[in-house]
């Protein structure tokens, strides 16, 4: 795959508040199209399907854009904060 | 006054807090200013194009110390299809001048300058604190703000919301709906690093000279979104950006698959051969227009700048909002405070009269149907800049047919792709929502 997000990401700084992710996807068995489409719309590529069909997150190389909470506003399947002030992604050049 | 009283607390350090905290300390006021970030612009993400006249009128002298990249001297505005593009270009030596209208800019360096330009103005700035709540009295009225370190919070006359696109406290608090995946977009961008020397050849600049290309067309694969590439001094910024709702429901790729194909795009290939990429980042971007701009004063309260939803996505102006309804908030804030006034929702309805009074209502007002116009006209994006380059490269190509049958070849393309009903409609709606 030549898009692989993680060789992009691997280019910022990250201060990863361990054991405190700032967004978490609610326990569900079959997620929303919403959930769903953020395997592939969310730019940092932090959300993926696991063997039984469940989205899952890794919150660590997130950009704190927002994408997510927006287009899963409505079904209310994650919960999303800030991280901790001083935590999170630091742009350099932003 | 109380020991933790302050006159008013601006929530954010981006252009529009950062206008907005820098008028009211040099007004006098006692100003704090709360930010996530480690330093102000750590967490801020924009193209970035700063627009000189809006922080002229804030800090007249700003050249002399800002961190600026280049002044823009050409703009290209393309219409990309696979192949190529056909475009307008601007370019011209007036924009050599003392003072240039507009620049490149990193954020995180611009706003750590602002940042300090706001404390050196006498404002307490505080970073590395999240603002989670605002505090209310039993009325409702906004009377201070919680945060992740302070338990007590933090009590102000006023709260100026300047938390960005993004932001929380004025939406969890019920001060504002939440976003539409329709009226936001979401921009991916990289930072490319190239020599200097290198980027002025490639562009044909000197000094600090920059260039601007604007871009839409196929590029993104059918929904609602642009491209940019701006030039730095020693880096170019090159992004791409479309509607949350396309990429959810409409195309197929991922953003970072988009900003791929982009910078693979036989235009660009080339301008970006050999760099070193050090950053990508993410960001939404307001583009709902005037329709989606939320209730913007109460009691105690003002929101300014991105989570106001100031953006003229026509322009591709936004940073030069923020910081004008940063500073009109400060002012009129400040004229309530020193005279002895309220911060109520009647008196600081003020602010709002100053952006209807400003460019900045106006233009959102000029363009409040442009965004139903795409929405409802997705196929403009994608089908125009293919006809236009499909007649660019029929009206060029000598290859021995006659001009009269080459005309005629161009209408009859447009005309079998949209019909002659499709065309005038677009036409005329385009024209309606541009008035």
């Amino acid at each position: 795959m030549s898009d692989r997000v993680e060789n992009r990401l691997f280019q910022n700084r990250y201060v990863v508040d361990v054991g405190r992710p700032h967004i978490t996807v609610k326990p569900h068995v079959n997620p929303s199209n919403a959930l769903v489409a953020m395997t592939r719309v969310c730019p940092a590529g932090c959300y993926s399907r696991n063997e039984q069909g469940q989205v899952e997150i890794v919150a660590d190389g997130c950009m704190e854009c927002g994408t997510c909470r927006v287009v899963c506003a409505q079904t209310g399947e994650i919960e999303w904060s800030y991280p901790r002030g001083g935590f999170g992604v630091l742009f350099k050049f932003g | 006054m109380k020991q933790n009283h302050f006159d008013a607390i601006v929530v954010g350090a981006g252009p529009s807090g950062n206008a907005a905290a820098y008028t009211l300390a040099q007004r006098g006021l006692n100003v704090l200013q709360i930010e996530r970030g480690e330093y102000a612009g750590s967490k801020n993400v924009q193209g970035a194009i700063l627009y000189a006249d809006a922080l002229e009128k804030i800090i007249p002298d700003f050249r002399d110390e800002a961190p600026l990249e280049r002044h823009i001297v050409e703009q290209r505005v393309w219409m990309m299809d696979d192949a190529g593009h056909t475009g307008m270009h601007h370019r011209s030596d007036d924009y050599n001048e003392d003072k240039p209208n507009r620049y490149t800019i990193l954020r995180a360096q611009f706003d750590k300058w602002f940042s300090r330009c706001v404390k050196e103005a006498g404002a307490t700035v505080i970073y590395e604190t999240t603002v989670t709540s605002l505090m209310r009295d039993a009325s409702g009225w906004v009377v201070g703000v919680h945060t992740d370190r302070n338990g007590e919070g933090i009590t102000a006359d006023v709260v100026i919301l300047a938390e960005g696109v993004n932001g929380l406290v004025g939406r969890t608090s019920g001060l504002r709906e939440e976003l539409k995946p329709e009226n936001v977009a979401l921009a991916v961008k990289e930072m490319h690093f190239l020599p200097q020397e290198v980027i002025d050849a490639r562009f044909n600049l000197k000094g600090n000279e920059g260039v601007v290309i604007e871009a839409m067309g196929t590029i993104t694969e059918g929904m609602v979104g642009t491209a940019f590439l701006y030039t730095n001094r020693e880096s170019i910024s090159v992004g791409i950006g479309c509607m949350v709702s396309d990429f959810t429901d409409v195309g197929q790729a991922t953003p970072h698959g988009l900003l791929d194909r982009f910078k693979a795009h036989p235009s660009i290939r080339a301008l970006l051969e050999g760099s070193e990429i050090k950053e990508y980042a993410a960001h939404l971007i307001p583009e709902g227009g005037y329709r989606a701009i939320p209730e913007l004063v109460g009691n105690g309260w003002l929101v300014v700048g991105d989570a106001g939803h100031f953006v003229n996505a026509v322009h591709r102006e936004g940073s030069n909002l923020a910081m004008t309804t940063g500073r009109l908030a400060a002012e009129t804030v400040a004229d309530i405070i020193l005279s002895g006034g309220s911060c109520s929702r009647h008196n600081l309805a003020a602010y709002v009269e100053a952006v209807k009074d400003s460019f900045v209502m106006k233009d959102m007002k000029k363009y409040k149907d442009i965004h139903g116009f795409l929405k409802k006209g997705r196929h403009v994006v994608d089908l125009y800049p293919r006809l236009m380059n499909r007649a660019a490269q029929t009206w060029f190509r000598v290859d021995g047919v006659d001009k009269k049958s080459k005309e005629s070849t161009i209408v009859r393309e447009a005309w079998r792709a949209r019909g002659i009903g499709g065309l005038m409609g677009d036409a005329f709606k385009l024209m309606r929502a541009w008035r």
